[in-house]
């Protein structure tokens, strides 16, 4: 879009304000002419960059500035706190991971540790900025970043740095079937942000496809925001998320469907209805088993991707692991890569989910303020017990996905050393 | 395979139930039953009575050790803690309410089975914030007891 003459303009990301002129861009943008680019380049120095503020990104840089580096974190949102801000349910986990704390609370107060110590001059924090590419650099790390101002002007700041932590978190998958470019065909984190962000009301009834965690939560939530979910489907044979999330959704009466999944969305200018059908245990559609199910929505909950495209970029070796979600970067206990200095948290190191994001931002944390010189015996040890928390909450049945992901990505660290 | 595995309705076999006079006393049913990763309803007990072997074990209710307080049904963060008391042919069940509107001590409400459908009609008794969960008293036919979970206000 083309916002006060300015193009290439993330509407779905900007601050909307009185007055302003927003164009379809139908075609490609001009270059810029000097009134846009002609800002000059600043410099940043920094010990430790970290990219991306959401669980894994904002326990990272507050454990680093904590251990003596001086950090800067850069999100691409207007404001800190990644997919926390929109997790109005409770965590699970115990006292250590905020246990029974809802996840925009944990997201203030991380925020509120992060300004603390932004106040004592120990951690930067620049948020509508998107880093846009790693440059040569001699010795250090060298990044360039676009932050976004009011006026829908940006300025680049080149960033050179000790260490990077890359936790830029993951995409939502999408799935193939007729009709699913029509307008009101969602991801299940798009419809968490326009309700519980905005407090926009996405449609008015909805069919999720997808009983993971995420499906389940985000159902329940569209319920509490009044909106009426239809149903659940899961072309799975068994619900995959929690039964204490699928349990919810059950008695406020809305039916989870396993082994069924959407064959099409129909609709003239938007969804109007969906074509639900059985699957057989090969996962293959039982012809007759289809049912026209009328809704204005639909709710895409079915997975995600880590987003390592600036790791890819950087060097580091990736390899395909479908346990953590597709390619990920190679890291060792410490989440460093495969390239000094490099470091990788939260879901860029595998899906998983933010209790476990959050320890990795600490253990990711630490190890970079570690190797910058801040060693001592007492972080060896809080380094250990990060390692060994994480170790917990990854030892029960649901964490056997994870625990396969991180098997493989250590045996690929092994291989490549 | 279990049913709850494929529709996510949990069945009286799938808990650990409370006997008669247990119920009589009023006590919490940990509608549990996954080793999940999770364990503030350990910490929230003022009485120790439940326990679990490790942090992602399932739950345990000492029923003769539980004062059916309800701290727990606030603080579980899987909503899956119920209270229920049964006295002179009704039964009270304490359940967690995350919706708006809140109901008012007094007001007449659909009280709903775990499938969501509704059973017949109950009176709240007690709407109180337990952290930061609103958790509803019901008052039903003892009947009911076992079946219903939520309500619709």
């Amino acid at each position: 879009m083309r916002v006060d003459g300015v193009p290439n303009v993330r509407t779905c990301i900007v601050p909307l304000r009185e007055g302003i002129n927003v164009y379809i861009q139908d075609k490609l943008a001009d270059l810029p002419d000097a009134k846009f680019v002609g800002k000059p380049k600043k410099k940043i120095e920094t010990d430790v960059f970290v990219v991306g503020a959401g669980p894994a990104g904002m326990c990272a840089a507050i454990e680093s500035a904590e251990h003596g580096a001086r950090v800067l974190i850069v999100d691409e949102n207007q404001c800190v706190g990644g997919q926390l801000i929109k997790q109005t349910h409770k965590f699970f986990g115990s006292k250590q991971e905020n246990a029974g704390t809802r996840g925009v609370v944990i997201a203030k107060e991380l925020e509120q540790k992060l300004r603390e110590l932004e106040k004592r001059g120990k951690v930067k924090i620049m948020t509508d900025s998107t880093v846009i590419g790693y440059y040569e650099g001699d010795k250090r790390h060298r990044f360039g970043v676009v932050e976004r101002l009011s006026d829908y002007s940006s300025i680049l700041y080149e960033v050179e740095c000790n260490s990077v932590i890359v936790a830029c978190g993951a995409m939502e998958n999408m799935l193939l079937f007729p009709g699913n470019d029509l307008p009101s065909v969602y991801g299940a984190g798009a419809v968490q942000t326009l309700m519980n962000v905005y407090g926009v009301k996405p449609g008015n009834k909805v069919v999720m496809v997808g009983a993971g965690n995420v499906g389940l939560i985000v159902s329940y939530q569209l319920l509490q925001a009044g909106i009426d979910v239809d149903r659940v489907v899961e072309a799975a044979p068994v619900i995959g998320g929690y039964n204490v999330h699928a349990a919810k959704l059950c008695r406020c009466g809305v039916p989870i469907q396993t082994s069924h999944s959407i064959k099409e969305v129909y609709g003239k200018d938007g969804v109007e209805g969906a074509v639900v059908v059985g699957l057989d245990e090969k996962w293959q559609p039982i012809p007759g088993s289809e049912e026209k199910v009328e809704c204005d929505t639909i709710c895409l909950a079915v997975g995600l991707t880590p987003a390592i495209r600036l790791l890819s970029q950087i060097g580091v070796e990736t390899e395909f692991v479908p346990e953590a979600g597709g390619y990920v970067a190679l890291h060792d206990d410490s989440m460093q890569t495969t390239v000094k200095g490099v470091y990788v948290a939260g879901d860029s190191s595998g899906i998983e989910e933010a209790s476990t994001a959050m320890i990795e931002g600490k253990i990711a944390g630490l190890s970079a303020a570690i190797m910058l010189g801040h060693k001592s015996k007492e972080n060896k040890k809080l380094l250990e017990q990060y390692c060994e928390e994480l170790k917990k909450l990854r030892a029960g049945p649901f964490g056997e996905k994870p625990r396969a992901a991180k098997k493989k990505i250590a045996s690929f660290m092994e291989k490549k050393r | 395979m279990k049913d709850y595995e494929k529709n996510g309705v949990l069945s009286l076999e799938d808990l650990r139930l409370p006997s008669k006079k247990q119920l009589e006393k009023g006590v919490a049913i940990l509608e549990c039953v996954q080793e999940i990763p999770c364990n503030p309803c350990v910490d929230s007990c003022p009485v120790n009575a439940i326990s679990m072997k490790d942090i992602n074990a399932v739950p345990v209710n000492d029923f003769d050790r539980c004062i059916g307080c309800g701290k727990c049904v606030g603080l579980c963060p899987g909503l899956a803690i119920f209270v229920v008391k049964i006295k002179d042919g009704k039964a009270s069940i304490m359940l967690p309410y995350e919706f708006l509107p809140v109901p008012i001590v007094g007001e007449k409400v659909h009280v709903l089975d775990r499938n969501g459908k509704a059973c017949g009609n109950g009176l709240v008794k007690r709407v109180v914030k337990i952290g930061k969960t609103m958790v509803v008293t019901v008052e039903v036919d003892e009947k009911l007891a076992m079946d219903v979970r939520n309500i619709r206000v």
